[in-house]
């Protein structure tokens, strides 16, 4: 959930991905027809959207090559930033013995879903055996069966799942997917310059957020969801429960903003570079990012409410890894390894018990709210109605009208 | 005698035939790559835009011969449309100002430093085309200098340059201005100066000499570079992306946000053609006008 980086760099990732997929390819080749078959059989099952766990699965090749690949949004793992490498997974890899090709090629989620939507419906390999999604996509996925469900017993940790996310409406008993962060969409300010232009400390509601002194200077972001979530409670609905007139009011609300000039740019990740560089005041933002960029600026949950998002770890159909992806999943649902995560990247932990474990690492960030949220912040957090594909699609075509597209 | 003029006919209607066969099969891999990479994804991309959409499957579409997808895609669509040829326009004729001086320095005056000249024109083109659109965001910088000169002025209307329609202009000139040097300076530097003697010779003055000899000669220059500069401009996205604002959206963004964020496939196709044929009638009227068939 954290970035939209230009479709050239997605591109270039893309590439860089492509040709491990290709290497895996030859690969299989190499070792035995088996999983080509495999992989062959589920072309017809998958087609049929909606098919059976069973018939997207391939065959395990977990024993025999010990490696897992995994892709994740950027800056979304603990990094030691002088050697480039993730502690966590190393901590991992050392203990299992397992080879963890860790790519941030998510950007976005309809960027990486079209890039890897034409393999996913001719039923091949996409050459990942784990992905990070944000829940509508994730949903998405299990609908049309593209993602395989958990063996349980090889994650033993995931009774560790925080009450809230134990259940969802995508996925009930969570067989398809675990949470690796949930976060806020709200008010990210860039203090200093907020005081300059507003002599205000803080920002703590939307109407601040579109007052004249800021006009050109604050972005919004193009995840459909979040701005919209944020600015439907601003109009007094409920982002969780809202009917179309009142999707398409909120939607004049923010034409009107945009029409006006208010609103300078509506951005996936660059909002960060352009709060570091002062020409962005404030956005709705991601409260993780703009946490993460330190103590010139601040992050709000807006009075009249913000959205809550989790992006969730699935395994993708006929991915060739599995055990060995079930078992990073249970290593990140040890309440020590996700409370080191949750240190570095300033995200919702969804693990039960790692508070307690964040007391060793960094007592004052045992407290934060934005980590381990109180119920009183969560209730003022709603969760985006889920969406019919049909709903997606209409919404989602006013939201890009009103904001140019 | 008579019996030999038959053959000798004969042999050289085999060597012309063979030599008419040579022809072919050199035009074999030129052929063959318009095949892949022309041919087939251009009829891929017309039947694309003429299919229709499964109900109630959002992002399944099934052959069809839908042609109201591009009535409906142009009704969309049109504003994005006049401001990306807008826009291209005005960066071609921007790039034409700057570029024609250039060019001219390095073909007349540049004498030894031509080469350098001409590789330090080329050179920027070193670093990705996405790299150097980036480094514009920080020289356009609200806080940076340039901003503060004009502010100073007290001539920009929103009081910044980035995330306005002066940054987007300003991003496909730079981007796309070598396209239009080298075509210039390589017709410049075709020009006899001889030619240029002359003129002085007979009284004419700079200007005259200019205007009768100099411009006539680089006519082909020109129109290769407006053209060269002016495709490419049209249909760009990326600076109207980082360099822009929500009202600075060309062609190329809608395009863009069709295929990925809709899954809208026929629209995109349809209004990809259509910016094709657009600029297919755009360049066919204009070197019609320029009267330079032979040139170009």
């Amino acid at each position: 959930m954290t970035t939209k980086r230009p479709e050239a760099v997605a591109a270039i990732a893309g590439q860089m991905r492509s040709a491990v997929s290709r290497r895996r390819l030859l690969q299989v080749a190499g070792i035995g027809s088996a999983a080509m078959v495999a992989a062959a059989c589920g072309t017809g099952s998958s087609d049929s959207a909606g098919g059976e766990a069973s018939a997207s699965a391939a065959e395990d090749m977990s024993d025999t090559e010990k490696v897992v690949n995994w892709s994740n949004w950027p800056l979304y793992l603990d990094v030691n930033e002088d050697t480039g490498e993730y502690p966590t997974l190393a901590a991992f890899e050392e203990a299992t013995g397992i080879d963890v090709t860790y790519t941030e090629d998510v950007n976005d989620n309809n960027e990486f879903f079209a890039k890897v939507r034409t393999q996913l419906e001719q039923g091949q390999d996409i050459g990942r055996d784990l992905v990070v999604l944000t829940d509508w996509m994730a949903a998405l996925w299990i609908q049309s069966g593209f993602a395989q469900k958990f063996d349980k017993a090889m994650i033993p940790n995931s009774g560790n799942i925080i009450p809230r996310l134990a259940e969802v409406s995508f996925d009930k008993p969570r067989e398809y997917t675990m949470p690796w962060q949930s976060g806020f969409a709200g008010l990210g300010y860039n203090v200093p310059a907020l005081q300059s232009a507003m002599g205000k400390d803080a920002l703590t509601s939307l109407d601040e957020l579109f007052d004249p002194a800021l006009k050109g200077r604050i972005t919004l972001l193009s995840e459909m969801r979040d701005t919209m979530g944020c600015i439907l409670a601003w109009k007094g609905f409920d982002p969780s429960n809202f009917t179309d007139a009142q999707f398409e009011e909120a939607i004049a609300a923010l034409t009107e903003q945009v029409d006006n000039g208010q609103v300078r740019q509506v951005t996936g990740n660059d909002y960060i570079a352009a709060m570091e560089s002062g020409d962005v005041i404030a956005v709705i933002g991601w409260s993780g990012d703009v946490i993460a960029l330190g103590e010139d600026f601040g992050f709000s949950l807006p009075e009249s409410g913000g959205t809550l998002w989790t992006d969730n770890m699935l395994i993708p159909a006929l991915a060739q890894h599995k055990k060995n992806a079930e078992m990073v999943i249970n290593n990140y649902y040890d309440p020590a390894v996700a409370a080191e995560v949750a240190a570095y990247v300033n995200y919702i932990c969804p693990v039960e018990g790692a508070q307690a474990e964040m007391e060793k690492i960094d007592p004052d960030l045992a407290t934060d709210e934005y980590i381990f949220p109180s119920s009183a912040m969560l209730d003022r957090a709603y969760v985006f109605m889920e969406l019919t594909p049909e709903q997606n699609e209409s919404y989602s075509r006013l939201f890009e009208k009103a904001i140019g597209n | 005698m008579a019996a030999v003029l038959p053959s000798a006919g004969k042999q050289s209607q085999v060597s012309a035939q063979r030599k008419s066969r040579t022809g072919y099969f050199l035009l074999l891999p030129g052929m063959t790559w318009l095949a892949i990479f022309f041919a087939i994804p251009f009829v891929t991309l017309f039947m694309t835009s003429l299919q229709a959409p499964v109900a109630g499957k959002s992002g399944q579409y099934v052959p069809a011969f839908q042609v109201s997808n591009y009535p409906d895609a142009l009704a969309e669509y049109w504003p994005q449309f006049l401001r990306s040829f807008f826009y291209a326009g005005i960066a071609t004729g921007l790039a034409l100002l700057i570029a024609y001086p250039l060019a001219y320095f390095i073909a007349f005056k540049a004498g030894r430093w031509r080469a350098l000249m001409l590789v330090l024109v080329i050179a920027p083109s070193f670093a990705s085309f996405l790299l150097r659109t980036y480094a514009w965001k920080t020289i356009l910088s609200d806080e940076g200098f340039i901003t503060s000169f004009f502010n100073a002025l007290h001539l920009l209307p929103d009081d910044r340059i980035l995330n306005t329609s002066i940054a987007v202009v300003a991003g496909l000139t730079y981007n796309f201005l070598p396209f239009m040097i080298l075509p210039l300076y390589a017709a410049l530097e075709k020009i006899d100066p001889r030619l240029l003697e002359a003129s002085n010779d007979l009284y004419a003055s700079a200007f005259t000499t200019f205007r009768k000899i100099t411009w006539p000669l680089s006519l082909p220059g020109v129109v290769a570079g407006t053209l060269l500069t002016f495709i490419p401009a049209a249909g760009d996205y990326i600076n109207s992306e980082l360099l822009g604002s929500t009202q600075d959206r060309m062609i190329g963004n809608v395009i863009q946000t069709n295929f990925i964020e809709f899954r809208d496939y026929p629209t995109a196709s349809a209004l990809s053609f259509v910016l094709m044929a657009v600029i297919l009638v755009m360049v066919f009227t204009y070197i019609r006008r320029a009267g330079t068939e032979d040139l170009v």
